[in-house]
């Protein structure tokens, strides 16, 4: 299993995924984040593996 | 993905460009781009003294970080808020941007709200009528005030922050929506020097937020990611998730509607300027410049705070 780590909520894909397939079925908006594994940015076409995790960025702030 | 200019690994793809970039030809790329706007704009010449507001933030310190590496003169401004949310919100921001300062040798200028006024932002809008509940409102007065006190006592030519496109078009969006003219009229990548107000720049109001995070992420700036506690809910956080959405349906959206706007404004959309903006004159108190009869709104609410009476 892959876990993506987004303001201490988890989520979780399948491996053999995109990066993109993962957000978007886990309802996360590409254009609102960062994915870094292991201290890597990583792009959308990324295929994720198993064990996985993928820490995710907000890259929307504000106020 | 592979990066466009040398077949290496991407770490980041812009879509609205059709471009991916590895991280060595990304940190390339984008001081390129702030260059070009602030040529384009004439926002800054290398002469000139500039005094960066910074936050602690991703947007803020990259631009303080990209100033520097383009060559500019540029210092530093924090401001010590005081807001705490119950994780210490401004000493992190204020120990990022030591750091930042310390690990680069860059002047940092600090003025702390509470030894300058015997009272906190929080407490200050507590005290007062504006703001009740949330301190936003006085947050942003104070801010913009002292910005443009510490500019001109120490004497910089321009004040420069860390609005990215988003930011503007999130404005910009909510300006629109209730056809502010005057806020559309003032909203630019420039705020020209009049009447003791020192010019104003944006020196990323092109580049959009998730690049200046992807910068500040490659460049290893210790950010706070966290956000102002009282930021939770806000309406330019809500318009940049509607405004995420249509990006991702088309992209190049944000960067379309601010760009076309700015030619909007240039072609006179918003016309007769003069029947709407107030003249300045220097605050009978402080000296600084404020359209209000009398005293700024700065003076004014500390009048109000440290009037007999006034809520505890």
């Amino acid at each position: 299993m892959v876990k993506l780590i987004l303001n201490e909520h988890e989520y979780e894909a399948r491996p053999g995924m995109t990066l993109r397939e993962a957000l978007r079925r886990n309802g996360i908006l590409p254009e609102t984040v960062l994915a870094t594994r292991r201290g890597e940015l990583l792009t959308e076409d990324e295929i994720l593996q198993e064990g996985d995790e993928i820490q995710l960025i907000s890259v929307i702030s504000g106020g | 993905m592979k990066c466009r200019l040398c077949g290496a690994k991407a770490v980041i793809q812009m879509r609205q460009h059709k471009l991916a970039l590895c991280k060595e030809h990304f940190l390339d790329w984008l001081p390129v781009q702030v260059e070009r706007a602030i040529q384009k704009y004439r926002m800054v010449s290398y002469q000139e003294r500039i005094l960066v507001a910074v936050s602690g933030g991703k947007d803020s310190l990259s631009l303080w970080d990209l100033l520097h590496r383009l060559g500019y003169q540029a210092d530093g401004l924090h401001i010590y808020t005081g807001i705490d949310g119950g994780r210490a919100y401004a000493s992190e921001s204020l120990q990022r941007v030591e750091r930042f300062a310390a690990a680069r040798d860059l002047k940092l200028h600090l003025v702390n709200i509470a030894e300058e006024t015997g009272y906190t932002i929080p407490e200050l809008a507590a005290r007062t009528q504006r703001g009740r509940g949330k301190p936003c409102s006085v947050c942003g007065m104070i801010k913009r005030h002292v910005m443009n006190r510490v500019a001109r006592r120490e004497g910089y030519d321009v004040l420069a922050t860390g609005h990215n496109l988003d930011d503007e078009v999130a404005v910009l969006f909510g300006n629109t929506l209730s056809w502010s003219v005057e806020y559309l009229l003032r909203q630019g990548p420039v705020l020209p020097a009049e009447g003791g107000l020192v010019r104003k720049v944006k020196p990323l109001c092109r580049i959009y937020e998730r690049e200046t995070a992807a910068y500040a992420f490659l460049r290893g700036i210790d950010y706070l990611r966290e956000d102002c506690p009282f930021s939770s809910g806000a309406t330019s956080i809500f318009y940049k998730q509607l405004w995420s959405q249509l990006e991702h349906e088309r992209p190049g959206a944000k960067l379309s509607f601010y760009l076309s706007f700015l030619e909007a404004r240039r072609a006179g959309l918003f016309a007769a300027p003069e029947t709407i903006r107030a003249a300045l004159h220097p605050c009978p108190s402080c000296g600084q410049p404020t359209s209000a009869p009398d005293l700024c709104a700065y003076c004014r609410l500390l009048e109000r705070v440290k009037a007999p009476g006034a809520p505890r």
